[in-house]
C-alpha cells in the first residue's frame, strides 16, 4: 500500500454502514496500520440511505474532509442502486462491491463484485443486516486487510454468540461473492 | 495501549484516567457518547466515582460547582446549547476559582437548529474566565483533558477542552491510552487549602461588595496570565512522561513562510495536507495550530506570525456586524507591533459544512494575492458560500 486508501459505505439507516466502516478500520489497525472512520454527519433515521467512511494508511491520518473520491465503495442495500449514485467520485482503478442479486446496469468501475448480501444476512444472522456479509465480500475484493483480523475484531466488539453469526455471515460473502466481467 | 477511538470515548476515558470523583452532565448531540461511557465506567465499577444525573446543563454545572468545592475533582461535558444553558454557572465557577475540568464537543448554536459542528459555542463564551483549549485529533482531547486537570489545580481555574463535534467526536482512530499508574504519577490527587467542610466552616462564593469586587476581577485575571506558563511547564512534564506535548500553539512549516493560516481544532489536520500540496509546488506556505485560546498568547502569536507577508485566519465562528472572534483577538495581539503582516479573515464549516481542500487553496489564493499586492482589500471572506441561496 503507497497511498491512503478512502472507502464509502452506502446503506440504510440500521442496515450497520457506519459500524461496518469501524470495524474495518480496527482490523486495519490490528495490522499495524492508521486508520479512519466516521459517519456522514446527516439526519440519520432508520431506513434512510445513510453514508459512511474509512481511511486506511501507512502513516498518520490527518486530513478531515469527507471522501470525495473513493479507491472504494461499498454498497450495502440492493435498493440504493437506484436511489443514490453509488459510484459518483470513485477513482479510476475504484472497486465497486454490491449486495445485489441482479447484474447491475449502467454502473462504470474498472472492477464490481457482487454478491447477495441480504440472503446471507438472512440465513447467518436471522435478520436482514447486510454489514458483516459486506465486510467478507469487501475483504475478498480488496485484499485490504486479512480476513481473520475482521474476525478478530468482531469478536472482540459482540458478545460471542452474535459474534459467531456474524463471523458466519462475513465467512459465507467472503467464499461466495463474485466479480463481474 | 493504543486503541481505536472516537473522541468522545477519548474524552471519557481521560476523565476515568484523571479518577474523577464527581460526574455530573446532561446529554446532548454529539456530546452524548461522553456521559454514556462514563456512566457505564460508574455502572460496571471501573470508575469510583458520584454520577449525579440531572435535568438541564444548568443542573449538572451546579452540582459540580458543588463538589468542587468541597475538595472533588469534578467533571462535565457539554455541547452548543448545553453550554448556552450553563453559561450563568460558568462565571460563578471561574470567579469562585474552581478548578473544574469540561469537555465541549463543538457544534453550532440555533437558530436554524442545527446539531452539526461549528465553533461559535465555545467562542461565545470566551470571555466567562475558563482556560479554553482546541483539539486537532482524538489523542489530543485525552492528552488535554489530562493535563487540564493539572493545570487547573495548579492556578484554580476551571478548563474548558473543545473539539469539533462529529469530526472528531464521532471519528475513530488510534489513541494511545496511557497506563493508570503512569497518569496518577502524572496527576496526583486534588487537595485544595480551602474547601468546604464541615468541620471547618469558611464561606465561599459570597458577595462582593464594591470594596473588593474590582481585586477578585484582577486575581482572577492575573491567573488566568498564569496560566500561561503553567501550561507550557504541565504540557513539558506530559511531554517527559508520555513522549507527546502540544505547547499554546504548533507552528507547521512556519519558518520561512510568506503565508501563513492560523486556525484551531480539527481543521489543523486538513490545513497540514494543504500545506504540503502547496509547498510541493514551492509556495511557502505555513500553519500555525492555535491550542490555547484563553489566556490568549499575544506575545507569542506575534512573534510566530511577525514575519510573515500575509496570515489567514480560519475560522468556524462569526461576531455577526464585524468580523470572525479569533481574527479580532489575532489583530489586536500586533496593535502595537511595528512589523506586521496583512491579515485577512476566512469563516467557513459553519453549522458543519464540510471544509474542503478546494476551499482552502482558495484561502491560500486569497491571502496569497494579499501578499504579493501589499494591498488587502475586503477583509472578511466566507468560504464555501452558496451564493444562489443568498441572493
Amino acid at each position: 500500500m503507497v497511498k491512503m486508501i478512502e472507502i464509502r459505505f452506502h446503506g440504510r439507516g440500521g442496515q450497520g454502514a457506519v459500524t461496518a466502516a469501524r470495524l474495518l478500520a480496527e482490523a486495519a489497525f490490528l495490522e499495524g496500520k492508521y486508520c479512519q472512520a466516521f459517519p456522514f454527519f446527516g439526519a440519520e433515521r432508520r431506513g434512510a440511505p445513510v453514508v459512511a467512511f474509512a481511511r486506511i494508511d501507512e502513516k498518520p491520518i490527518r486530513v478531515r474532509t469527507q471522501i470525495y473520491t473513493p479507491d472504494h465503495v461499498v454498497v450495502l442495500d440492493p435498493t440504493l442502486l437506484g436511489v443514490v449514485n453509488v459510484s459518483e467520485g470513485l477513482k479510476r482503478d475504484g472497486i465497486l462491491i454490491l449486495n445485489t442479486r441482479e447484474v447491475p446496469r449502467g454502473l462504470k468501475a474498472k472492477r464490481i463484485v457482487t454478491v447477495d448480501a441480504t440472503s446471507i444476512a438472512i440465513e447467518k444472522i436471522g435478520v436482514p443486516i447486510t454489514n458483516m456479509a459486506m465486510l467478507g465480500a469487501y475483504v475478498k475484493a480488496t485484499e485490504m486487510v486479512n480476513l481473520e483480523s475482521v474476525l478478530k475484531v468482531i469478536r472482540s466488539y459482540f458478545k460471542e454468540r452474535v459474534a459467531e453469526r456474524n463471523v458466519a455471515a462475513v465467512r459465507a460473502a467472503y467464499e461466495k461473492s463474485r466479480e463481474m466481467g | 495501549m493504543r486503541r481505536v477511538l472516537n473522541g468522545n470515548e477519548a474524552a471519557a476515558m481521560a476523565a476515568k484516567l484523571a479518577r474523577v470523583q464527581v460526574i455530573s452532565a446532561y446529554p446532548i448531540t454529539p456530546q452524548t457518547v461522553v456521559v454514556e461511557t462514563l456512566a457505564k465506567f460508574v455502572a460496571d465499577g471501573e470508575l469510583d466515582a458520584e454520577f449525579v444525573k440531572v435535568e438541564s446543563e444548568h443542573s449538572a454545572l451546579s452540582v459540580c460547582l458543588g463538589a468542587s468545592a468541597t475538595g472533588a475533582r469534578a467533571f462535565t461535558a457539554t455541547s452548543s446549547q448545553g453550554l448556552m444553558l450553563m453559561s450563568e454557572i460558568l462565571y460563578v465557577v471561574s470567579g469562585m476559582r474552581l478548578p473544574i475540568v469540561m469537555t465541549n464537543a463543538n457544534r453550532s448554536l440555533s437558530a436554524p437548529l442545527s446539531i452539526w459542528n461549528d465553533q461559535q459555542d465555545s467562542m461565545a463564551v470566551r470571555d466567562s474566565g475558563w482556560v479554553q483549549l482546541y483539539c486537532e485529533n482524538n489523542q489530543e482531547i485525552l492528552d488535554s483533558v489530562l493535563q487540564a486537570f493539572r493545570l487547573a489545580e495548579q492556578v484554580f481555574l476551571p478548563v474548558m477542552v473543545c473539539y469539533d463535534g462529529y469530526i472528531l467526536s464521532h471519528t475513530v482512530e488510534p489513541v494511545d491510552v496511557p497506563e493508570q499508574d503512569e497518569v496518577d504519577s502524572f496527576l496526583p490527587p486534588y487537595s485544595p487549602k480551602f474547601k468546604l467542610d464541615p468541620e471547618h466552616p469558611i464561606t465561599m462564593g459570597a458577595v462582593g461588595v464594591p470594596e473588593v469586587y474590582q481585586e477578585f476581577r484582577y486575581q482572577q485575571h492575573e491567573a488566568t496570565e498564569l496560566a500561561k506558563k503553567k501550561l507550557v511547564e504541565v504540557d513539558e512534564e506530559f511531554g517527559k512522561r508520555f513522549g507527546r506535548k502540544y505547547g499554546m500553539m504548533e507552528e507547521y512549516r512556519t519558518d520561512d513562510a510568506d503565508i501563513i493560516l492560523l486556525t484551531m481544532g480539527s481543521l489543523a489536520g486538513t490545513i497540514k495536507e494543504v500545506v504540503d500540496r502547496w509547498r510541493g509546488r514551492g509556495e511557502k506556505v505555513g500553519l500555525v495550530k492555535l491550542r490555547l485560546y484563553r489566556p490568549f498568547p499575544a506575545e507569542e502569536l506575534a512573534e510566530v506570525l511577525m514575519g510573515a507577508k500575509a496570515v489567514g485566519v480560519v475560522e468556524k465562528d462569526i461576531s455577526m456586524g464585524w468580523v470572525g472572534a479569533l481574527y479580532t483577538d489575532v489583530v489586536a495581539a500586533f496593535a502595537n507591533v511595528k512589523r506586521r503582516p496583512l491579515f485577512l479573515d476566512f469563516v467557513m464549516g459553519l453549522g458543519g459544512r464540510d471544509v474542503k481542500f478546494s476551499d482552502l487553496d482558495e484561502v491560500i489564493e486569497i491571502t496569497s494575492g494579499a501578499a504579493s499586492s501589499g494591498e488587502v482589500g475586503k477583509v472578511l471572506h466566507w468560504i464555501g458560500l452558496d451564493v444562489e441561496k443568498v441572493r
